[in-house]
């Protein structure tokens, strides 16, 4: 193999779709309950778990989960992370930023990826590591304008 | 498991920055090594196996077809097969599954990835629906995540989790130095890695895998054509795949079930009972040092919740009772879709005294392992140089 002296050759390209993804009747619901500050899980009539987000099924049981609960909007946090690099999307000033799990109190499961906890400066790392800890409690904060989609909590805060 | 199936040869690319070629030139550099360890030729091929991440990373829907001349797999049936992270793994499973059915007798399974050719974190993030588990912080935030969930759960205080996840580090990276086709190639110390920037807290720099281009390709037979091949076959003893349910919070990842029922089913099949004493080398998963200590308590070879003690007396080091990554691992080479195929073969040149600067003396079985999705899919493969 001839070695190379010059930078190698490539060729750009991009792909870009756009998507229509639906809902569902259950999370659509899920979605709605967020305009109104309300947390929404589904129970499950064979297990008896509360699950949030809502969901069509149980997904142990197989079973419809049709019977509405509306849940607390505090829990603890399961486990976090903290978040300091940049990736697709992110631009150094967005970051650092707190991710976490939840579990709410009587839900029967940990809250899903998107959750975030804020309400204190998360620059400072060392304050970051004194107030939030796996056990701490926190409670959801919402965006004033909401419009039934995830970013509608605004973040968790932690409850002193 | 059906007929017994055995590796007949192996081949890997030279792994890390690959821009010196094309993808199909890259897939064809391993696709000929495994040949000429074989001493086959495609003529005695009866069926082609080939998986990768998704097309997003690939920059093509369907990159078999781009591949089918390097492939050699004009003529012969294709299976695809690709389950993220673990992709490797079902790859391997796939082409043992067609030999030990009876359907086929000779198989060339072939993963690869060319992460530097678009952004891996991008599909990473489309790996998730966008509407309920939408991540914040990509891969290593879902893995950092489960990290924490593990140090709670057991109450592992981040002190002793930050030693043993930097003693994994430093291991990997001494075997990365001794495998020349390893990417990365540099030597750490401690406290290089307990002190590198943090990426997503508790997981530093040095305590994540990087961004590789790489393929790896291996051959399976039956026993009748492994005997007639080749003079040291390494075996398949056993292997074992799961999954688990879709949304992150619904189980306790701590203890990871997919982890721990794959590699119970592939203990059972290969006759272990003791996989600590019994194995004499491990190619865990580990794209993030912690998620190592999670896996050998999972893969049952520590007490739940001991790993970073098993680790920090050494029983996973080089010299250890049991080395795990002898070859630098996933922290040291990352071409996704192959890296599970990778440990495949890494075990395999264990079992069969192959693997040169990094071979562990008188090894004789061997497990490999790999994880996909967000902590969703797990599957074993596990070699012995004994049929």
């Amino acid at each position: 193999m001839a070695e190379q002296k010059e930078k190698p050759r490539k060729v750009g390209a991009m792909g870009m779709v756009p998507y229509e993804m639906a809902l569902g009747p259950t999370w659509t619901k899920f979605f709605e309950g967020f305009k109104e500050k309300k947390i929404l899980g589904t129970k499950c009539k064979k297990c008896g778990r509360v699950l949030v987000p809502a969901r069509p099924f149980c997904p142990r049981c197989f079973e419809p989960m049709e019977e509405w609960v509306e849940v607390a909007q505090e829990g603890t946090i399961v486990t976090w992370s903290y978040v300091n690099y940049t990736y697709f999307g992110v631009t150094p000033d967005m970051i650092p930023v707190i991710g976490a799990i939840i579990k709410l109190d009587g839900v029967d499961c940990g809250t899903g990826m998107s959750t975030q906890i804020g309400g204190l400066d998360i620059k400072d790392f060392e304050l970051v590591t004194k107030k939030v800890k796996v056990g701490a409690r926190v409670k959801a904060v919402w965006r004033r304008k909401r419009q039934g989609n995830f970013r509608d909590i605004d973040y968790w805060k932690i409850i002193e | 498991m059906g007929r017994a199936v055995a590796v007949i040869g192996t081949g890997q690319t030279k792994h890390g920055r690959r821009d010196d070629l094309s993808y199909p030139d890259l897939v064809r550099e391993a696709v000929k090594k495994v040949f000429e360890d074989a001493g086959i030729t495609p003529k005695d091929v009866d069926g082609v196996v080939y998986g990768s991440m998704p097309s997003m990373m690939e920059g093509m829907a369907y990159n078999h077809f781009y591949f089918a001349d390097a492939l050699r797999v004009v003529g012969k049936p294709l299976l695809r097969t690709e389950t993220c992270g673990s992709t490797g793994q079902s790859v391997a499973h796939t082409a043992i599954h067609w030999i030990a059915s009876g359907m086929a007798d000779v198989v060339l399974a072939v993963a690869s990835e060319k992460e530097h050719e678009g952004d891996a974190q991008a599909t990473m993030m489309t790996i998730l629906e966008p509407f309920l588990m939408v991540t914040i912080g990509g891969a290593p935030v879902a893995f950092s995540l489960q990290s924490r969930e593990w140090m709670g759960y057991y109450h592992i205080d981040d002190d002793k989790a930050r030693e043993a996840a930097s003693i994994v580090s430093v291991d990997s990276h001494d075997g990365g130095l001794k495998n020349p086709l390893a990417h990365i190639r540099v030597k750490l110390t401690k406290e290089d890695v307990s002190k590198a920037p943090i990426i997503t807290y508790p997981v530093r720099l040095y305590d994540v895998c990087p961004t590789s281009d790489g393929a790896c390709a291996v051959i399976f037979a039956s026993e009748e054509k492994a005997k007639k091949i080749c003079k040291k076959p390494a075996w398949v003893k056993g292997i074992g795949f799961r999954g688990e349910e879709y949304f992150i919070g619904d189980s306790n990842k701590a203890v990871w079930q997919s982890t721990i029922e794959a590699s119970k089913e592939a203990y059972k099949e290969a006759g272990i009972t003791n996989p600590l004493k019994e194995l004499d080398v491990a190619e865990v998963y580990n794209p993030f040092s912690y998620q190592e200590l999670m896996f050998l308590e999972c893969l049952g070879l520590c007490p739940p919740g001991e790993a970073p003690d098993y680790v920090i007396k050494g029983t996973f080091s080089p010299g250890g009772e049991l080395p795990c990554d002898p070859s630098g691992g996933v922290l040291c080479t990352n071409p996704i879709g192959a890296a599970g195929l990778i440990r495949v073969a890494e075990a395999a040149l264990q079992v069969t005294g192959k693997a040169g600067e990094h071979q562990v003396e008188g090894a004789k079985l061997a497990l490999s392992h790999a994880m996909g999705g967000a902590e969703q899919f797990n599957g074993i493969t596990i070699l012995g140089s004994e049929l």
